[in-house]
């Protein structure tokens, strides 16, 4: 008896939707099935969308708003309006520190899509199975340190009396080269440690775009004769076009952000040679505590890379072929 | 002389036309894996000389010419690191933060993924997009307003304020979202029609299929995570807080007029938890690479 009362209660419940505030949900029908299906996907977004929201989407916004504001953290935030941004344009720093990052990313960047191609490439090429392996671990190798371990081991290395760079180079009769200690090396040194650090990546971006080359495409290439430059030129190159394409955006987009490794080796000198942007906006921010001008920089080289990527993909509609 | 000009297939060449393909193939290729191999000793030579500093013996450690095969290994600048630093605490600092990003990664990414791939919402496609334009925003343009938030979340200096901030992304949606585009959708009804429900279907049937993605995300957020600099500088200053990266550019500070075995002997243990990750992971770090590459 008393095992009873309940089922029906329950069955109840199923019968008149109206004494359910959830039937809409539960109901056993396709758009029951349909609005669970809705339901769970807002509750799997719902991690992703919040954390995006405070941590990425809304500090996008909040650094623009605090770029307006003059704040130590400690005292209440003061209106400046435009004030940091033309303090920024007058401050040689900061401009000295746009045009390392600009310099860097050039070279940085140039290199390492024309060695990261051309590793992928030679790995293409005939060769045993065991050799092919040595050469890509080895290639790959580097990509394992942290930007601060690289940069203090080269940063040794590099050392103009006692690295072992200097001291081959001797031994081939080239005189000690002031690595990291004259403007126009340390920069040099910058670029060939960032080389050395992110080539692997490029190059394993390529090994994919040149897999994805279809056969049939290269040996008609065979057998119109298309050899050497030509072929390289002509077929080749425009097939991996869209692996170059994405290989200069994100190439970019972490060149302008480089930090540890200027920061570790030369702490942005001799003088101001080295020191980035990010590195500017860093020192601004967190050693001066001027929250508002470090929002400044943060703000204008988001705005940079927003429209250097923008340009790229301009551009692209003219030199990127999808097969 | 005629039998060679013959294994160039055609009877009627000379010798001179054989030298000449000689030059033209099999010489070529030769200098080109040469000057290859040149190259990757180049490559791996850093790696080689900090392993080999690392055990030289401290008086010795900056004096040319590099000893590269160490035949009387000096392990006391090991026992160094430890002294210096709280080198164990910063290891295990960074064990524990890459491996709650890495976790965590995997479950926000895999959650959102599968909701963008297989469950059908209203505003799907815009909130797709909107995730999607968010992988465009360097980490510098947000550095400041996110050290505030942990700031003001009591997080600053707590290894919590490293992860928590790590454990949306975008990146992670988008590559989780198209391996489970390429599950078939038959299986979800075959599922259904066995009496499974919507979330038995996602952790029971989908989630064991995409395995391999699991396994290439954790290994890019692995490696990311385990070499990050720049965020722990600025939200950590407690030494007994430090991940490895600052731990060395610490010790480095430390050595700046001693030894430098010392510091290189701390480069080479942080080396070994990554060395052993890609071992086992290496094709799986690869193949996430490519596919941002091919289908980004």
């Amino acid at each position: 008896m008393s095992s009873e009362a309940p089922t029906a209660q329950h069955n109840e419940l199923h019968t008149h939707r109206s004494a359910n505030p959830f039937a809409w949900l539960t109901e056993n029908t396709l758009q029951g099935m349909a609005r669970r299906k809705a339901l769970l996907g807002y509750l799997f977004l719902a991690p992703t969308m919040l954390g995006i929201l405070i941590f990425t989407a809304g500090p996008v916004v909040f650094s623009f708003v605090l770029s307006l504001f003059r704040w130590n953290v400690f005292s209440p935030p003061e209106w400046v309006g435009a004030a940091n941004y033309a303090r920024m344009f007058a401050d040689s720093r900061a401009l000295t520190g746009f045009w390392n990052s600009f310099v860097f990313v050039f070279f940085a960047v140039a290199l390492q899509v024309a060695l990261g191609l051309l590793l992928a490439m030679i790995l293409q090429a005939r060769m045993p199975t065991w050799l092919r392996y040595t050469y890509r671990t080895s290639f790959l190798l580097p990509m394992l340190m942290s930007g601060a371990a690289t940069a203090i081991v080269l940063g040794y290395m590099l050392h103009k009396e006692f690295g072992a760079v200097n001291y081959y180079l001797g031994r081939l009769g080239i005189s000690p080269i002031p690595w990291l200690t004259e403007p126009g090396w340390a920069m040099v040194s910058i670029i060939l440690s960032y080389l050395w650090l992110a080539t692997g990546f490029t190059m394993i971006l390529f090994i994919g775009g040149l897999t994805n080359i279809s056969t049939e495409i290269l040996d008609a290439a065979d057998v119109d004769g298309a050899q050497g430059f030509t072929r390289f030129w002509h077929i080749t190159l425009p097939l991996v076009s869209p692996t170059l394409l994405f290989a200069a955006v994100t190439g970019v987009i972490g060149g302008l952000q480089v930090f540890d490794l200027p920061y570790i080796m030369t702490r942005g000198g001799p003088g101001d040679s080295t020191r980035t942007a990010v590195m500017v906006m860093y020192e601004s921010a967190f050693k001066n505590m001027e929250i508002g001008y470090g929002s400044t920089i943060a703000v204008v080289l988001f705005l940079i890379i927003l429209a250097v990527t923008a340009g790229q993909f301009g551009l692209s509609k003219r030199w990127v072929f999808y097969q | 002389m005629q039998s060679t000009a013959t294994n160039f297939g055609s009877p009627r060449r000379t010798a001179g036309a054989a030298v000449g393909d000689f030059l033209r193939y099999r010489l070529g290729r030769w200098i080109v894996l040469l000057v290859t191999a040149v190259f990757a000793v180049i490559v791996v030579a850093p790696f080689a000389w900090t392993v080999s500093t690392s055990m030289r013996l401290p008086m010795e450690s900056f004096s040319v010419p590099p000893q590269w095969i160490v035949l009387n290994p000096d392990w006391s600048n090991y026992a160094r690191v430890f002294e210096r630093i709280p080198f164990f605490q910063q290891i295990l600092n960074s064990f524990i933060v890459t491996i709650a990003v890495v976790i965590g990664q995997l479950f926000t990414a895999s959650l959102a993924g599968y909701a963008f791939a297989r469950l059908e919402f209203p505003g799907r496609n815009l909130l797709f997009w909107l995730i999607m334009a968010t992988m465009m925003i360097p980490l510098q343009a947000t550095i400041i307003p996110v050290f505030v938030i942990i700031s003001r979340m009591g997080l600053a200096n707590t290894l919590w304020g490293l992860i928590i901030p790590a454990l949306p992304t975008a990146f992670g949606t988008f590559l989780m979202r198209q391996y489970f585009l390429g599950v078939p959708k038959d299986f979800e009804e075959a599922a259904i029609i066995d009496g499974a429900n919507q979330l038995q279907v996602f952790g029971r049937v989908y989630l064991p299929l995409v395995t391999p993605a699991l396994a290439v995300l954790a290994m890019l957020v692995f490696n990311g995570t385990w070499n990050d600099f720049f965020r722990p500088l600025i939200f950590i200053n407690d030494p007994y807080l430090f991940t490895i990266p600052l731990g060395l550019n610490d010790l480095k500070g430390y050595m700046a007029t001693g030894s430098i075995s010392v510091v290189l002997a701390g480069v080479t243990m942080s080396l070994i938890p990554v060395v052993i990750v890609y071992i086992f992971g290496q094709r799986y770090l690869i193949e996430g690479i490519m596919m941002g590459g091919v289908k980004g």
